[in-house]
């Protein structure tokens, strides 16, 4: 069994982003560039899943510039057996992202693909499951437990009423959520090794995707500031504030 | 002619309240008619409900036992047939189910989603929220293609119900449901405390709590003041309580009157889960913490001896 895992490069979790001052953008020159959290957790997971056999191979792709590839190194690093770059100068959005992807499969027939739930930069938590609706295949979403057995799946999912437990046939699509696991830390013989894995490239124009790039962002702003308020030195203090704003 | 389909959310025969919120995001693009479309295996009480809420101009029932739970799988090719009828909006709550579905319904009709809207300029013109909120970029959606959208239900208050009375239709969609995709269980912590998602007041603990034990006090403070609680991801991952409590990014985004958080330090990604919130009061034993810059009200101090002496006061 094969394991397609989706590795998204983004601007690192701990940068607090600026708006451009023109609000044409953000600003990520010279910003540090991570690994999508999440995706360190779909990759972990699928690391987990070859130790316990239940996959022999593992393959992280990117979707990205050129540049991309020392991120791949990483998940290489990580342990992934093989890595595809898809090669685009675009930033491109999430349908034509899973169109992509959709593609990758076609060419890998993997059982599972495994995806971070959304991608912090731009927050939009659509990929796994558009991918899972044009290969029209099962997904399970927002995973905080995967257990494989057989041609099936049983995923819980973190959801909003508490934890779902669905069962899946593979293949299928998997979103992480945080509490799935704790990413290994990659160690510095396996950078050395990860050098020579096989990192193949393909570009994106060779695929033959119709973009499905259809928003446009025609500007940015930062978002409304709270400033900071008053400060109280003890609990009845705290009372008579909030009384006197009516909360209480 | 424009014309909103919203996906109802429900569990156990009743309708979440992120419905009525996605009505008053629908309103703001002042379309021609409002429809709400309920899947269900036993849709009446809900679609009941939902022809109560002010501005729904029609309410669709699909019943089918495949529907008893919201699988996306199942229910997506459903809502694209249902969509296809001249729709030129879906909307969905920004919820778990809205997130989870939402996107299926998008590729299926080939289009773009706009996820977490928080403002509409237009019918195709929408601001949402980047990089934990630290941003807001607006975006154009095509005019000639349906928009599907996730509504950021703590940008919109839910609409008033009462006076209206929107006709009930059944509708069949006459589309294969996969079988690959089964439900086995929800487990939901039971409680008689507040939904956290729409509750008035919240309290919320941190990792300054320091244990699943400790947590018994933020929960005392929450009762006294019949609040919802809440959590940091911190306290969440350590197990200090469950999952569905977690505020922030990847967590509950909500917009409460009062928000308290207790030994929480203020991470952006928690940050941006209580931007709506109206006032926001800390509690931090370390006057540096990020938290404060934010707090319409703070106090510094050990939690262990704040509450109870708040407690006292209130
Ligand atoms: C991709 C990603 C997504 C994330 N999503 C979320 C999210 O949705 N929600 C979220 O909350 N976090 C999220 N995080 C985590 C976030 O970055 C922080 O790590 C987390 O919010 C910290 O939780 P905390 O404030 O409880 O803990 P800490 O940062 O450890 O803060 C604990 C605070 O308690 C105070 N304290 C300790 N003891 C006492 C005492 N006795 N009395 C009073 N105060 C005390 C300390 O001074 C400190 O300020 C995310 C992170 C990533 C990378």
């Amino acid at each position: 069994m094969k394991i397609l895992v989706g590795y998204k490069r983004v601007v690192d979790f701990n940068v607090r982003i600026q708006v451009k001052p023109d609000g044409s953008g953000v600003v990520t020159d010279g910003v540090k560039l991570s690994a999508n959290p999440f995706d360190d957790i779909a990759l972990e997971e699928a690391l987990r899943l070859r130790e316990k056999g239940i996959t022999t191979e593992v393959v992280v792709a990117t979707i990205g510039p050129a540049d991309c590839q020392a991120h791949l190194r990483n998940g290489l690093a990580m342990g992934a057996n093989r890595a595809i770059h898809v090669v685009t100068s675009d930033a491109i959005q999430p349908l034509t992202a899973a169109r992509t992807l959709l593609k990758l499969i076609e060419k890998e027939q993997p059982q599972i693909v495994i995806l971070g739930k959304q991608a912090i930069d731009d927050d939009c938590n659509q990929t796994g499951q558009m991918l899972a609706a044009l290969w029209n295949r099962p997904q399970a979403t927002f995973a905080s437990r995967v257990e494989v057995t057989g041609n099936a799946a049983r995923v819980t999912r973190e959801v909003d009423a508490g934890l779902e437990t669905i069962e899946v046939d593979l293949p299928a699509v998997i979103t992480t959520d945080l509490r799935l696991n704790e990413p290994r830390f990659i160690k510095l013989p396996d950078i050395m090794k990860a050098k020579s894995k096989p990192l193949e490239t393909i570009e994106f124009a060779s695929l033959g995707i119709a973009s499905g790039d259809h928003l446009k962002a025609t500007s940015y702003a930062p978002p409304p500031k709270r400033s900071r308020g008053v400060m109280v030195k003890d609990a009845a203090e705290l009372v008579a504030a909030l009384k006197t704003k009516g909360l209480l | 002619m424009t014309k909103i389909l919203i996906i109802a959310e429900h569990l156990n025969g009743k309708l979440n309240s992120s419905t009525a919120r996605c009505v008053t995001c629908a309103r703001e693009i002042k379309p021609d008619a409002i429809d709400v479309l309920v899947l269900s295996d036993a849709p009446d009480a809900v679609a009941a409900e939902a022809a109560k809420i002010n501005g729904v101009s029609k309410v669709l029932t699909v019943t089918n036992a495949a529907n008893s739970h919201a699988l996306a799988a199942v229910y997506a090719p459903q809502i694209a047939a249902v969509a296809r009828n001249g729709y030129t909006h879906v909307l969905a709550p920004s919820t778990t189910f809205g997130k989870d579905v939402a996107p299926c319904v998008a590729a299926l009709l080939g289009v773009a989603q706009v996820s977490d809207i928080m403002k509409a300029s237009d019918a195709h013109t929408f601001q949402r929220p980047i990089y934990a909120g630290n941003a807001i970029v607006t975006v154009q959606a095509p005019a000639d293609q349906v928009l599907v959208g996730t509504v950021r239900t703590a940008s919109y208050p839910a609409a008033g119900n009462g006076t209206n009375a929107a006709p009930i239709e059944v509708t069949n969609v006459g589309v294969e449901l996969p079988t690959h995709t089964r439900f086995v269980e929800l487990a939901q912590a039971k409680s008689d405390r507040p939904d956290l998602q729409s509750a008035r007041r919240v309290v919320s603990g941190g990792r300054g709590v320091g244990s699943k034990e400790n947590f018994a006090i933020i929960f005392q403070l929450a009762d006294k003041l019949g609040a919802a609680v809440g959590a940091s991801r911190a306290a969440v991952d350590a197990g200090y309580v469950p999952s569905d409590l977690q505020v922030g990014q990847t967590g509950k985004i909500i917009a409460p009157e009062l928000y308290m958080a207790i030994g929480i330090s203020g991470a952006i990604q928690h940050l941006t889960g209580i931007k709506d919130a109206g006032t926001i009061v800390a509690i931090n034993k370390d006057g540096e913490a990020p938290i404060f810059e934010i707090a319409d009200i703070g106090l510094v101090g050990d939690l262990f001896k704040l509450i109870p002496e708040l407690e006292q006061a209130l």
